[in-house]
């Protein structure tokens, strides 16, 4: 081991340089969106207040530091608005990942079941989609979608309705855009478990004479769960916070968090409000976080 | 070992799975040659709206200015991912690892809203001015990590023997690096550089917060009329966008061809 490790380029050169970028343009950025959460907003520039003091005088720290407060969480602990946002977004994300699991499922396990010249093609054409902008790929389904797109076209030409439905703009647009943008983030992890699955533990089941339903049910299900788990966490934290699905399949009612921080930011340039809003969101979010950090890490862990 | 059989259910799931996921998009294409106005009618075959892209000229600059910030951001996250991957694979366990794992793989599922935010509000703290720069930076920030982890995967499968024989030979590490790990992981960077270029090609939420006048992005330029409704004209430029996307991952297929024989060919020998 010592031998090898010889043979390797030098810790500190590589890295330094990525480790810099990181906590510069991530984690530094973190401790400032908290201390503007905690500012209330101004008509100035930078539109809060009050700024850090760029000097060494304690007089003028001490009126920094009175100057903070916790305002905006009242704000939003007061207001059923953004009750209604957050418990909104982590239903929506809920129900989605639930619906991406059972889409994502019999995807994956078709995948892993396909002969060995056909899984690498099968595997690059559930990726294609996700390589096209995820702007793109909701776009497509407004025009799906709308009141004179195609959906409504064929079910007015098959005589099942007798005028347009409204899907565009409603809750359940939301959760079929959701489902169709993160689909591949589902497929990819569980069909990486699926795939490495030891088959003679499946043959062993159907030789004892279980049937192919109880074999999956018992075996091959309860053995994918590493691809479960980091398949669920892909798809519902940053769903949390989606911001373009709900924005344009959704309606005036689905007000999910990364919209509510969007339109306090842009529209109501309230930054504060808005920086309030992003550490609620990281603070729902740090344990989906970490458990996926351990299981990507644990997943890329060199061997022996 | 016997593989469980593929039976008509994996079928019908795969078809109805691959259908689901390509109609939406092949329509887009369809309709984006259709001669009417109406979006939904077809009116006959026509180039038209392709015609009235290469005549709009805030387009073509957007365009311009998103594929600028793709290849910088790109080159630039493609250095520090594959640092970064090679750290965590060939130094173990290093103090810090706990926190820079936490910092590498946090942002790749970050909500963008959150991310764009704190890099801009950092910006302003810092008192740059917005443009190319820091949407550069931003890109950089979240592409890295999908780098870092494309490289680190082939890595962790990459024959250590190799790099200890150049060592043995009286190759110094850097050297080592550059003339046997390099070239043997050198596909996994390929498709890492075009995984950032992509993801920062298409991504709207973190231009929209950290880009300034003059540095429009084409999804910032398309998001803002896609909410006025469909066009025509949105439809030939997502199916311009998406056509180039599908031959950069042709030419990223075939490289990667040449390339993998080509490094067993020598490792076969060697």
């Amino acid at each position: 081991m010592s031998e090898a490790r010889a043979a390797a380029v030098g810790r500190p050169l590589v890295l330094f340089p990525p480790f810099l970028w990181l906590a510069l343009f991530f984690l530094a950025p973190f401790a400032i969106v908290l201390k503007i959460s905690l500012s209330e907003p101004a008509t100035a520039q930078p539109p809060y207040r009050p700024q850090l003091p760029w000097s060494l005088d304690p007089e003028r720290w001490r009126a920094f530091v009175e100057g903070l407060g916790l305002e905006n969480y009242r704000t939003l602990l007061a207001d059923d608005l953004y009750w209604g946002a957050g418990l909104a977004s982590l239903g929506l994300a809920a129900v989605s990942t639930l619906l991406l699991l059972a889409v994502g499922y019999p995807i994956a396990l078709a995948m892993a079941r396909a002969s060995a010249a056909w899984r690498p093609i099968l595997v690059a054409l559930i990726i294609v989609p996700f390589w096209t902008s995820l702007l793109i790929r909701v776009y497509a389904w407004m025009a799906i979608l709308s009141p004179e797109g195609f959906l409504n076209r064929a079910l007015l030409a098959l005589g099942i309705v007798g005028e347009p439905l409204q899907i565009l703009n409603t809750n359940a647009a939301v959760l079929l855009g959701l489902v169709y943008s993160y689909l591949p983030f589902m497929i990819l992890p569980l069909y990486a478990s699926l795939e490495r699955q030891d088959p003679t533990l499946a043959e062993a089941a159907s030789d004892l004479g279980a049937s192919p339903l109880v074999t999956f049910w018992t075996v091959t299900f309860p053995l994918s769960r590493p691809g479960i788990v980091a398949g669920a966490l892909l798809c519902f934290i940053p769903i949390v916070g989606e911001f373009i699905v709900p924005d344009l399949l959704g309606g005036s009612e689905t007000l999910m968090l990364g919209r509510t921080l969007w339109s306090e930011f842009f529209s109501n340039r309230d930054w504060p409000l808005a920086s309030a809003v992003a550490v609620v969101m990281t603070v729902l979010l740090v344990g989906p976080i970490v458990a996926y950090r351990n299981a990507e890490a644990r997943r890329l862990e060199p061997r022996g | 070992m016997r593989r469980s059989r593929f039976t008509w259910f994996n079928g019908v799931a795969l078809a109805l799975g691959l259908a689901f996921l390509y109609v939406p998009l092949a329509l887009v294409v369809l309709y984006s040659f259709n001669g009417s106005r109406l979006v939904t009618v077809w009116g006959g075959f026509s180039t038209r709206w392709y015609g009235a892209l290469l005549a709009n000229e805030p387009l073509k600059e957007a365009a311009w200015t998103s594929l600028k910030i793709a290849v910088a951001s790109s080159a630039l996250a493609t250095l520090l991912g594959t640092l970064a991957a090679y750290a965590l694979v060939r130094h173990g366990r290093f103090r810090s690892r706990t926190l820079f794992t936490g910092m590498l793989y946090a942002p790749m599922v970050m909500p963008e809203v959150i991310t764009g935010l704190s890099l801009l509000l950092l910006f302003v703290a810092l008192g740059l001015e917005r443009g190319f720069w820091t949407v550069t930076v931003a890109h950089t920030t979240l592409t890295l990590a999908f780098v870092a982890v494309v490289v680190q995967a082939r890595l962790v499968d990459l024959d250590r023997t190799l790099e200890e024989a150049a060592a043995d030979l009286g190759a110094q590490p850097v050297a080592a690096f550059l003339t046997v790990t390099l070239p043997l992981i050198a596909p996994a960077v390929g498709a890492g550089f075009l995984l950032a270029f992509t993801l920062s090609f298409d991504d709207l939420v973190l231009a929209s917060f950290t880009s300034g006048p003059g540095s429009t992005t084409l999804p910032m330029l398309i998001y803002s009329s896609v909410r006025l409704g469909v066009t025509p004209e949105i439809n030939a430029a997502s199916s311009l966008m998406m056509g180039f996307v599908a031959m950069l991952l042709l030419a990223a297929a075939v490289m990667s061809r040449r390339r993998g024989r080509g490094a067993a060919v020598r490792s076969g020998r060697g």
